[in-house]
């Protein structure tokens, strides 16, 4: 029973999506919805093939800004994150600023990249880079602030240096947070790549989306939006199981013993 | 030990500290003197600076007033002889228990410098060490997968393993069930005669203290203040039995009687 359940459950998102699909295709078909409107999934489809040789060289520009976008958040994040965390006077400084910083739209920062840098690659590198590391360096951060002060007690009194106690235990035990953040991370830095090549690009799927919507081609449109979800979600998985990999220890519940 | 008395290991010399931003002190005019390889225990009501002594002894805080000497030299900065065990067991869940154990000899020198090369001999130590506190077999689980009463060995362990001259324990045995707490008891016991480090074990629990010590200090509420110093003369080595002799529980009695009055005098 507790098999099929489980096997159930891991197919449970596909019969949704094909459900989904389904309902859409027939009411597109039952009110007769132009595809200048809202297109049927087979139109969809249809673009995607149609289209495949263009989509995919804007979807691997989109990948790849993404991804330069992500690893600069990534390294930012984690040494903002880590500085954060380990100073309670930086921590009480710096938190307000960042939290002010987040609030921001990072759309309002396209045209300021635009000024600087000219419309392509690095303001939507910039963008996605500026979205994504907010979440890094907060999980860090509360990864090394929440330790346990008996524990450094018990590290201090061997001699050891802030270092060694950054190492041997903040970092180690950060290391759950930030890969819940990195999932956070990822998808958001998309958003931000597509929200910048929207504006300010002449390729990309967001530029593709744009130019496609103004020339009223609407399944072109939505095969963009589709190809970013399953980029996203690729991802996001990805960075799901790297998660299992590395903290195996710290999601235990399933396999806990005594 | 007739030399022992000569120089002390730890001498507090009217020790006063006072938290920082806090105008009351925690604890008062500590003066007391432990013997090299002496087994004290200190006891008093909840909140009364046992934890504040011990944060002083290793050096984690600075005296606000007074002078305290470790093994003759006066006590500057944290020191680095010292083992230490909580409540917690505090081990890190990324770790096995072995790795766990370990831990110390990657951080204190001399081992860590050697602590590569001599990998196997230092496993080979921490096995040995698990293996006399009853954890043989478990080197390779996760402290998750141990008891509460088996995560404690293994925390005893790791303060022991770098052979420091002191261990201190902070109530190391009060989240743990009556029985698995007197097993411990023996285990402590057992490692102190054979090693034979200086212990400060701070508790609540008489019993306990009485078991083990050589020297029970009653500490009063806050702020903390030596009230009474009562050497155990029960004869050693003491087995589990002993708990129910007169002459244990007389001194039981008697400490008990001490912390009524730190009550009362409130």
């Amino acid at each position: 029973m507790a098999a099929s359940r489980s096997r159930l459950e891991s197919w449970a998102p596909w019969l949704l999506s094909a459900v989904v699909l389904v309902v859409w295709q027939l009411v597109c078909w039952a009110f007769d919805i132009s595809d200048f409107i809202f297109p049927s999934p087979v139109q969809v489809a249809r673009s995607l093939v149609e289209y495949a040789g263009p989509i995919a060289g804007h979807a691997w520009k989109t990948f790849w800004t993404t991804m330069a976008g992500f690893a600069i958040g990534v390294a930012v994040g984690v040494l903002l994150g880590v500085i954060v965390g380990s100073s309670r006077f930086i921590y009480s400084s710096l938190y307000p600023l960042l939290v002010a910083f987040n609030s921001v739209p990072k759309s309002a920062f396209v045209p300021i990249l635009v000024v600087w840098f000219g419309i392509g690659t690095v303001p939507a590198i910039l963008t996605a880079f500026l979205i994504c590391f907010f979440p890094i360096v907060v999980n860090v951060a509360t990864g090394l602030a929440t330790l346990e002060p008996e524990l450094e007690d018990v590290l201090r009194a061997l001699g050891a240096t802030r270092l060694d106690v950054l190492t041997k235990v903040g970092l180690p035990r950060s290391l759950p947070y930030f890969f819940a953040s990195l999932k956070v991370a990822i998808t958001l830095a998309f958003v931000g790549t597509v929200v910048s090549e929207t504006v300010a690009s002449n390729d990309g799927i967001g530029y593709l989306m744009m130019s496609a919507g103004s020339s009223m081609r609407m399944p072109l449109v939505f095969a963009g939006l589709f190809v970013i979800g399953v980029m996203a979600m690729a991802m996001y998985e990805l960075f799901a199981v790297l998660e299992r990999r590395m903290t195996g220890w710290a999601h235990r519940g399933q396999a806990a013993a005594t | 030990m007739t030399s022992a008395a000569a120089t002390p290991f730890v001498d507090f010399r009217s020790v006063w500290l006072a938290y920082e931003g806090q105008d009351a002190f925690a604890v008062e005019d500590l003066t007391l003197s432990i013997a090299p390889g002496e087994f004290v225990a200190i006891v008093g009501p909840s909140g009364c600076g046992k934890s504040t002594f011990m944060k002083l002894a290793t050096g984690l805080k600075a005296p606000t007033r007074g002078e305290i000497d470790v093994e003759g030299a006066r006590l500057t900065r944290t020191l680095k002889i010292a083992g230490m065990a909580f409540q917690a067991p505090t081990l890190l869940p990324w770790r096995t228990t072995l790795d766990n154990v370990l831990l110390p000899l990657e951080i204190v020198e001399p081992h860590r410098s050697a602590f590569k090369r001599e990998r196997a001999a230092y496993v080979e130590r921490a096995k040995a060490l698990l293996a006399t506190v009853g954890l043989g077999g478990c080197e390779d689980t996760f402290p998750w997968q141990l008891s509460g009463g088996m995560q404690q060995r293994a925390s005893i362990c790791r303060a022991l393993v770098h052979q420091p001259k002191m261990l201190l324990l902070d109530e190391p045995f009060g989240a743990l069930d009556a029985f698995t707490r007197e097993e411990l008891w023996c285990v402590l016991r057992d490692l102190w005669a054979a090693q034979r480090f200086t212990v400060i074990l701070v508790t609540h629990d008489l019993r306990e203290a009485v078991f083990l010590a050589d020297t029970v200090y009653v500490m009063s509420k806050r702020p903390g203040r030596i009230l009474a110093r009562r050497e155990i003369d029960l004869p050693r080595p003491r087995d589990l039995e002993i708990t129910y002799s007169e002459a244990f529980t007389d001194r039981v009695h008697e400490l008990r009687e001490r912390i009524g009055m730190v009550r009362k005098a409130s």
